[in-house]
This record gives structure tokens, sequence and C-alpha cells, in this order.
């Protein structure tokens, strides 16, 4: 079922009342080795509410990294990583705690939890991190994410019984059931037909414009980066080596950059 | 001392500090709000009443042997009437807690290291972590305990077995009542050889609960590596129990039995 209309638009970044954009994210001269591979070498970026923010690159270049690095899941091996205006690596156990409950991840396998239904997958996080235990509140806050992502019937189905597709759109909703202000997709649409890697894309766009959140997508499906992008950073040997909107770079003068949008 | 040998001392030392800092981790959640008692009743459902009927076949048929192959020796010497005594003694102090142990470890620690292997490479884990939830508190406290609660249980079940067991095979070369071959099991059997064996028995499933933990929740990402953690987890686990089995004779003879 298709519930994402294709009048989703793309919502533009907040502005405070300077006019600046409020920055969210900021990332100065981080960098991650693993042994001798540099994966990460030096990289800036700044992510502004509101904004959607498409991370570029080829396989292996350091992308998910980077976004495991913002939620404390891998620690970085020098520079700085704000969250919120938060240093995330000078953080203790109990303050990232509370700062990845204000980030959703969305994992590039769904990763749902195969011993639990679709209900009690979505219920997990929020009796642990919202302390909610009344049936009926809980029952209402999974069914506003379930029709949110279009999946009402799924309900008490068991992970091994959905499709890649709902499983995203499954753990889409596990996320955006505690209400993060930043969302941060791990390759939304791999593994994915054309059909529901563009309902996936637009159920992003329609989340975002929903729950008002700052989103940084790690892709190189270029059919999801048109259309959830305000923004894209292209990476490549652990360096962002080209920035701008879909526009922009296609006609960048870049062969590499180029050689994404062919 | 060569390069290859230097890297695999350095990987075992860098192992050990891995399992005491899991281990730090496992009693720092064990104590903190938020202790996950309906994950530990399913632990103890799935670790205590799914391996209900392997350890109970296994403690019958360990009795039953051990009188079987017992009573032909014991004839020689005239002791036969020693039987009953011989095989308690030996099933209540030693090869029960033992051997269910060394079966518990092929059963569950195996299974717990698939699991927690399987939801590491899947990203459960990570999930687990990134929305808030503590997963060394649902994942590996839960699991810990339920072993450290349910392996004496098994035990103390398998060994109650094995003693019916040894009246069955009194029983096929002859006739012994059934009163006189328990009577024969009890008396010879004081407390001082049942509290050693269960608390034997309780570092047994802590250590099964412990290692299944770590191999999985540390293995590699990768399909391959979960087989790894499940193999390697019964191997720690197996090589555990017997060492604390040696520590815990030495013990026992020292305080219980002198």
């Amino acid at each position: 079922m298709d519930t994402v209309t294709d009048t989703a638009q793309k919502v533009a970044p907040l502005e405070n009342a300077k006019g600046d954009k409020e920055v969210v994210i900021k990332i100065e001269h981080l960098k991650k080795s693993f042994g001798s591979n540099h994966v990460l070498d030096d990289i800036n970026m700044e992510l502004h509410k509101g904004e959607n923010l498409v991370v570029l690159g080829r396989s292996g270049q350091g992308k998910s990294v980077a976004i495991k690095c913002i939620v404390g899941l891998l620690q970085p091996d020098g520079g700085s990583l704000k969250v919120f205006g938060e240093e995330v690596t000078s953080l203790n156990e109990q303050q990232l705690k509370d700062l990845r409950v204000r980030i959703g991840f969305l994992f590039q396998s769904g990763a749902l939890y195969d011993s639990m239904t679709v209900r009690e997958n979505l219920e997990f996080p929020i009796t642990r991190v919202r302390k909610i235990n009344k049936q009926s509140e809980l029952d209402a806050a999974v069914k506003e994410v379930l029709e949110g992502v279009g999946l009402p019937d799924a309900i008490d189905k068991m992970p091994s019984d959905l499709s890649g597709g709902m499983k995203k759109r499954i753990g889409l909703a596990r996320t955006l059931i505690l209400k993060p202000e930043i969302m941060l997709y791990d390759e939304p649409t791999t593994g994915l037909d054309p059909i529901t890697s563009r309902e996936i894309s637009k159920l992003i766009l329609e989340m975002q414009k929903k729950y008002q959140t700052s989103s940084i997508i790690i892709t190189h499906d270029m059919e999801c980066a048109r259309i959830t992008s305000d923004r894209i950073l292209v990476l490549n040997d652990g360096k962002f080596i080209a920035e701008g909107t879909y526009d922009e770079l296609q006609d960048s003068k870049d062969e590499l950059v180029r050689s994404f949008f062919k | 001392m060569s390069v290859e040998a230097k890297f695999s001392w350095n990987n075992v030392f860098e192992d050990a500090g891995n399992q005491v800092a899991f281990m730090g981790a496992f009693f720092r959640n064990l104590f903190r709000v938020g202790f996950e008692g309906n994950e530990l009743i399913r632990q103890c459902y799935i670790i205590g009443y799914k391996s209900l009927s392997l350890t109970a076949i296994t403690g019958f048929i360990l009795g039953l042997v051990l009188t079987l192959q017992s009573i032909p020796t014991m004839k020689t010497f005239g002791a036969v009437s020693f039987v009953p005594a011989m095989v308690s003694i030996s099933v209540i102090r030693e090869i029960g807690p033992v051997i269910i142990a060394l079966i518990c470890s092929g059963k569950v620690a195996s299974s717990i290291g698939a699991e927690l292997g399987s939801m590491k490479v899947t990203e459960q884990i990570d999930a687990l972590e990134v929305s808030g939830a503590n997963p060394i508190q649902y994942l590996v406290v839960t699991r810990i305990l339920a072993c450290t609660l349910m392996i004496p249980l098994l035990t103390l079940m398998a060994d109650a077995l094995a003693l019916g067991g040894g009246y069955l095979g009194a029983n096929l070369g002859g006739h012994v009542s059934m009163l006189l071959y328990f009577n024969k099991s009890m008396q010879a059997l004081n407390f001082s050889d049942l509290y050693p064996a269960v608390i034997k028995s309780v570092f047994f499933g802590f250590a099964i609960g412990f290692v299944g933990c770590y191999k999985g929740y540390n293995s590699n990402r990768g399909t391959e590596s979960v087989g790894l953690a499940a193999n390697s987890a019964v191997v720690s686990a197996s090589l555990w129990v017997i060492i604390l089995d040696g520590i815990a004779v030495q013990l026992t003879s020292i305080f219980a039995y002198s």
C-alpha cells in the first residue's frame, strides 16, 4: 500500500531570527581509522535544523562510519563532533543515552528484534525510554506510527513475515515513536525494488514534514538522493570532495561526482 | 618469540581484559534501576524448561549405565550391596553436576552465542543501544542470571533421576526392593555431599551464561562469525566447567569433606 502521496514536498531548513540556519550537528576535522585503513580523514560538515542532508559515496567509503560516530556507536580517533552543541565524545553514559533519545537511527536492514512481534518492537523503546506502561497510551502511540508508515495491519506480525520494504517501514516507525529531532538513515533503500525505494524515499520526506526532523541520509541510490535531498555531500577516500544541491552536482566539473548521476 | 606468537599473546591478554570489562558491565547493570524481570522469566523458561527433557534423559541414563557397569566389578569383591551408595555419592558429588553442566554448555551456551551473534550481525544490538535502551541489562544480565538459577535446578532434577536410573539398573540383573535401594543410597549421603555440588552448579551456570553472552555479544560482523561465536562458546564454556570443577574439588576436599 502506498500511503505516500506524490505531493510530498521538501521542507526548507529552519532559520533563526537573524536569518542564520540553526546548526544541530557540527563535525570538525573528524578522523576514524580501522588499523591502517583511514576511513574518515579530517571531514567537516554541518546539519541544519529541518534540513535533509544526503551523503553520497561508493561502498566502503565510510558513510555509515560517520553516522555511527554521531550516535556514539563508534569512537572517532580525533576531531570534534557536536550534536545540539554538546561534544559527543566527552559525554558520560547517561548523557549519551539522553542524547540518543533525541536522535533516530534507521539501520540498513531495519534491525527489527526478531524474537518480538511488530507491536512489541514498537512498544520496546517507548516503555523503556519514555516509561509509558499504560496499555491505552501504548496502543495509541503504536497505532499512530504504524498508520504513518502505512502498515497498520502488520501490528501482530513477526519480522520474519515481513518483506524488505515493510521491515524498513517498521524500523522507521520504531524510530519515530520516540519523536526524535534528528533522523539518521543508513542506506534506507538498499536491497529494495525501484518502486518500493521510491515509496521509502517519499516516506522519508513525509515523516520529515510530520515530525519536523533534520535528517542525514546515507545512500548511493540517486533516485533517493534526488527525492529527499536539500543538500548533498560526496564522500570519497575519507574526505568530502563536493557539496551542493542535486542539480548543482549533476553539472559538476568533477568527473567522479558526475559519474554518480550517470 | 616469533611475530605471530607475539600477536597471539596480545590477543589472549586483550581478550582476557575484555572479559573482565564485560563481567564488570554485568555486575554494574545487575543492580541498576530498570531490571528486566519479564525477560528473566522468559529466559528461565527457554534455558530451564526447554532443557528439561535433555537433562532428564541424560541423568536417568547416567545412573542406569553407572550401575550396570559397576555391578560386575563390585561382584568380584563381593561388594554388590555397596553399589547404591557408590552410585549416589559419585552422581551427587561429581558426575551429575559436571555432566549436566557439559550438556548445558553444548545446548545453552551455543544457543546464547548464536542468538546474540546474529543480533550483532543484523545490528539489533546497535539498535537497542541507539534507542536509549540498555542492551547489557536486557540481553546479558537476564541470560546469565537465568543460567545461574536454572542449571543448579536442572542438576538436582538430573541427580534424582540418576538415582532412579540406578534403581532400574540394579533391577535388570536381579530383584532389589525400592525401599532397600534408596535406603542404601541415602544412608551413604550427607548434607555436606549436596551443598558443595549445588554451589558448584551455580558457578557452572554462571560460567555457561557468561561465556555464551560474551562470545555472542563480541562476535564480529558477518554471518561466519555467528557460527564461530556458537562454536567458541561451547568450547570455552566446557573448558571453564572442567577448570571450575578442578578448583571446586580441591576446595570441597579442604572445607566440606575434611
